[in-house]
């Protein structure tokens, strides 16, 4: 058996940070075709996208803490919705762990010394710094930031008078970022896996990328087409979408869902990944039920991309058609079940090691769960026709996609954070703002979910007096959220320039990335690695703290 | 041994598979943007079949059909060229290529008639003879100018792409040939397009 | 140097090589069919027409597919993909047909 050999266990002085190639200064950024380097790129961006949605959010809870106007018009809230949504859609959740850590460690996982296409990964990150760019101009020019719902849905958005063509055009570019992303991984896996590295011996974190990049390249197209269409409406008066000119607006939502619920899995899937990483490593044993959770990625994949009309139960869509969209929602959740269970069952037995990225990965299950069966009971029909539209709905989805893939984020910062820069942060503050953040979050979500239930809509920028109390529960409850955010945030930022410096393999952890020098090296491996074992087999590991 | 960051384009050269892997995926985004369009057509010709025979006799069948032939010879042509690169038989992959070039430069020029005669007539979205069409023809001409429209452009950027081609090639570039094949596909794609495009616009009268 | 896996499919030019003739054979072909479509457009066949010029178009770019671009000769994998492609784009087409039919 062959470990690469490593020079020593310390920090690695001339790493990827440190390396003088053909650029020079900032230009050895902004040309770099270095996937640990883009990783980076695309961390700056999107934490810096994630901090502007969280403020508008921030504002528009602000907006809910009394009734009437209170800062903001109802047209201007308005635009705040779209905004919060747009942004965190497709800047920050949709790129999120493939554009950082999957550029990162995807490569260093599987043993290879970068992707396949480096330029276009490259390309990748200037489609999403285009896109970041037009949405700004969006913003500021003309008559001003879109109104219609990150949904976009016709007839409203081929009508309203907003910069709906410039966010259209914003969001177009964003999706082209997201697809060479995915062209460029499936290549990878497909192509460069170190010899002795079968499929079932990838990490869980690659097969999860994996399934993510198959819809990534997918389902793409569609919305992209969709959004085209709805441009040519509003520029050239074509009216695909228009009852007027003969059209069916309810195609709009067929269309635009058909992308954006296989996309809500592009989120999911390398959370899921993240967390399957994170578990055996402070469980120090290994996976339980590698397969399963293998087989299970592509399932949700596939079943993940048949399930669009449970978005649409109230449009005027076909009863046939809702009973069967409904049927596969249910059948979604098992392969996600079954995830759950091997994870909780790799912890049973194992030598359980309470670091922060565990517990922000047991804090992701938990919140997950009740994002899942928060879902399940949107998908019974008689149940959705009241809670749709509703805060229920909102609740929902940002215990999945903030409960979730935001906290397997944040676990993964946490978790990888000491092989990319080398140091370690304060793992006090670390899991004290872990504490702060869980309670904002349920402070703020939890009481959606009941307000929702009683009836409070979303969207609207006022409410009746007996969503009162609940609301001013919300925003202290994203008050104290933020609070947590702020402080987990600056401990790692801090950290970045002042944290103790660490060596090779701080957590113990099995995969090929604790393997290799902290920071990597520029090329990553000094010898092409064999691979003759599992990815999450404790026994081989050489453990340096 | 110590590997430099050149490692990876040289491999990327060499593995010729992966780069086709990478552009055949590339294709299948391009037949899932035109599905979704695919997919309205075929809504709104079941809702509104009658309607789209009497727009579908306002279309040019025999322009039409000399497109698809221009099309189709243009992919005979782009795939003898690359087979003659692959012998080594420069010359004829530039001839070929060349004649590629001009087929589609053909189907462009065609188009741009097309077009042109219909927006003469008032029949363009927006435009004032369409306007006071039943629902269905509008329909169908909203359609065919997107997707036609959609179409035109990826030929459009077919023939810059051959182009840069045909420039690697006379200069002797280095991996010309999995370059070559590669657009190729591409090429071959926006005929495929074209190839359903055709009966569903031009044939239903 | 590559450092690729040893997964069986090779790596550098795919060997086969396709003959002119073969080309020129299989674009015959494809202009046989487009007649063959144009002509049977012209009768009236009403639920079957769209039937019968989906199926000579499928005919065609299958043919494009196999031997143009080269799909009957690459690693199945390809082929597989393509095929499952087309599969999900039909999945689509049919499910909303479900609801607009139905409604």
């Amino acid at each position: 058996m062959a470990l690469p050999a490593v020079a020593g266990s310390e920090y690695l002085e001339e790493n990827y940070l440190t390396v003088k190639g053909r650029f020079r200064g900032i230009w050895s950024w902004l040309l770099s075709t270095d996937h640990k380097r883009i990783g980076i790129l695309y961390l700056i961006c999107i934490i810096t996208a994630f901090l502007a949605a969280v403020a508008i959010g921030f504002l528009m809870r602000l907006e809910q803490l009394n009734m009437g106007e209170t800062i903001v018009s109802a047209r201007t809230y308005n635009s705040f919705f779209t905004l919060h949504g747009v942004i965190m859609v497709f800047m920050f959740i949709i790129p999120g762990i493939p554009a950082v850590f999957g550029n990162f460690f995807l490569p260093i996982q599987i043993g290879a010394k970068d992707v396949f296409f480096p330029r276009i990964n490259l390309l990748s990150w200037y489609c999403w710094v285009g896109g970041a760019v037009l949405l700004i101009v969006a913003l500021f020019t003309g008559t001003g930031a879109p109104d219609t719902g990150w949904t976009f849905y016709a007839p409203y958005s081929t009508r309203t008078g907003t910069n709906v063509t410039l966010a259209l055009l914003a969001a177009f570019i964003l999706g082209f970022s997201s697809i060479l992303t995915g062209l460029n991984f499936i290549t990878t896996i497909h192509r460069m896996r170190a010899p002795g590295m079968g499929w079932f011996r990838m990490p869980l974190f690659v097969w999860g990328i994996y399934a993510t990049a198959w819809i990534q390249v997918l389902a793409t197209p569609i919305v992209g087409i969709t959004l085209l269409m709805v441009l040519t409406e509003r520029v050239f008066g074509v009216g695909i979408f228009d009852a007027a000119k003969g059209g069916d607006p309810v195609l709009y939502q067929h269309l635009f869902w058909i992308y954006s619920h296989p996309a809500v899995y592009i989120m999911i899937l390398p959370g899921m990944g993240v967390i399957s990483e994170i578990i055996p490593a402070f469980a120090k044993r290994t996976i339980f039920g590698y397969k399963a959770i293998a087989y299970s990625s592509m399932a949700i994949a596939i079943a993940g991309s048949l399930v669009w009309g449970h978005h649409m139960f109230v449009s005027g869509q076909s009863y046939l058609i809702s009973v069967v969209f409904s049927a596969i929602t249910f059948l979604v959740a098992i392969p996600s079940a079954i995830k759950v269970f091997n994870w909780v069952a790799t912890l049973y037995k194992g030598s359980i090691d309470p670091q922060p990225p565990l517990l922000y990965s047991l804090t992701f299950i938990f919140l997950f769960m009740i994002g899942g069966f928060s879902g399940i009971m949107n998908g019974v029909l008689n149940v959705n026709v009241h809670i749709h539209d509703t805060y229920f709905v909102v609740s929902h989805f940002h215990y999945v996609m903030f409960g979730g893939t935001g906290l397997a984020l944040f676990a993964a910062m946490h978790y990888w954070f000491p092989k990319m820069f080398g140091r370690i942060y304060s793992k006090k503050l670390a899991n004290i703002a872990l504490a702060i953040e869980f309670v904002g979050f349920n402070l703020l979500y939890f009481t959606m979910m009941i307000m929702g239930y009683r009836g409070m809509p979303r969207r609207y920028y006022d409410h009746l007096p007996q969503f009162h109390t609940d609301h001013v529960i919300a925003t202290v409850g994203s008050w104290i959220l933020v609070a947590g955010l702020l402080l987990m945030f600056g401990n790692l930022f801090w950290s970045i320039f002042r944290g103790k410096k660490v060596g090779m393999n701080p957590w113990g952890g099995a995969t090929l990335e604790w393997q290799i020098p902290t920071p990597p090296p520029h090329e990553n491996f000094e010898e092409v690695p064999y691979i003759d074992h599992d990815p999450y087999d404790f026994k081989k590991v050489k453990v340096t703290r | 041994m110590n590997q430099t960051a050149n490692v990876t384009s040289e491999m990327h050269h060499s593995d010729e598979i992966g780069a086709k892997l990478g552009m055949w995926l590339f294709l299948f985004t391009e037949l899932l943007l035109f599905g979704g369009m695919f997919i309205l057509y075929a809504i709104y010709r079941a809702s509104h079949s009658h309607e789209f025979f009497l727009a579908a006799s306002e279309l040019d069948t025999f322009i039409g059909t000399i497109n698809t032939l221009a099309l189709l010879t243009s992919s005979l042509t782009v795939a003898l060229s690359i087979e003659a690169l692959r012998r080594g038989n420069r010359k004829l992959s530039i001839t070929m290529l060349i004649v590629t070039i001009l087929l589609g430069i053909i189907f462009m020029i065609n188009k741009y008639f097309e077009w042109s005669a219909k927006i003469h007539h008032g029949i363009y979205p927006g435009g004032e003879v369409l306007l006071r069409m039943s629902d269905g023809e509008m329909l169908f001409f909203n359609l065919y100018y997107v997707m036609t429209g959609l179409h035109g452009l990826h030929v459009l950027v077919g023939i810059v792409v051959l182009s840069a081609m045909l420039l690697f090639i006379t200069r002797g570039n280095q991996s010309s040939a999995i370059k070559l094949e590669n657009s190729g596909l591409y090429w071959h794609l926006v005929d495929i397009i074209w190839i359903f495009l055709f009966p569903l616009f031009y044939l239903i009268s | 140097m590559n450092q690729n896996e040893s997964s069986a499919a090779q790596v550098g030019p795919s060997i086969h090589s396709i003959g002119y003739g073969t080309y020129v054979l299989i674009w015959i072909g494809l202009v046989v069919f487009t007649g063959l479509t144009v002509v049977v457009s012209g009768v009236d066949l009403k639920p079957l027409t769209a039937t019968a010029a989906l199926t000579i178009a499928a005919i065609k770019a299958i043919l494009v597919l196999l031997y143009f671009m080269h799909l009957k000769y690459e690693p199945s994998l390809f082929k597989t993909l393509v095929v499952v492609v087309v599969i999900a784009l039909t999945t689509f087409i049919i499910f909303t047909f479900l609801d607009v039919l139905f409604r």
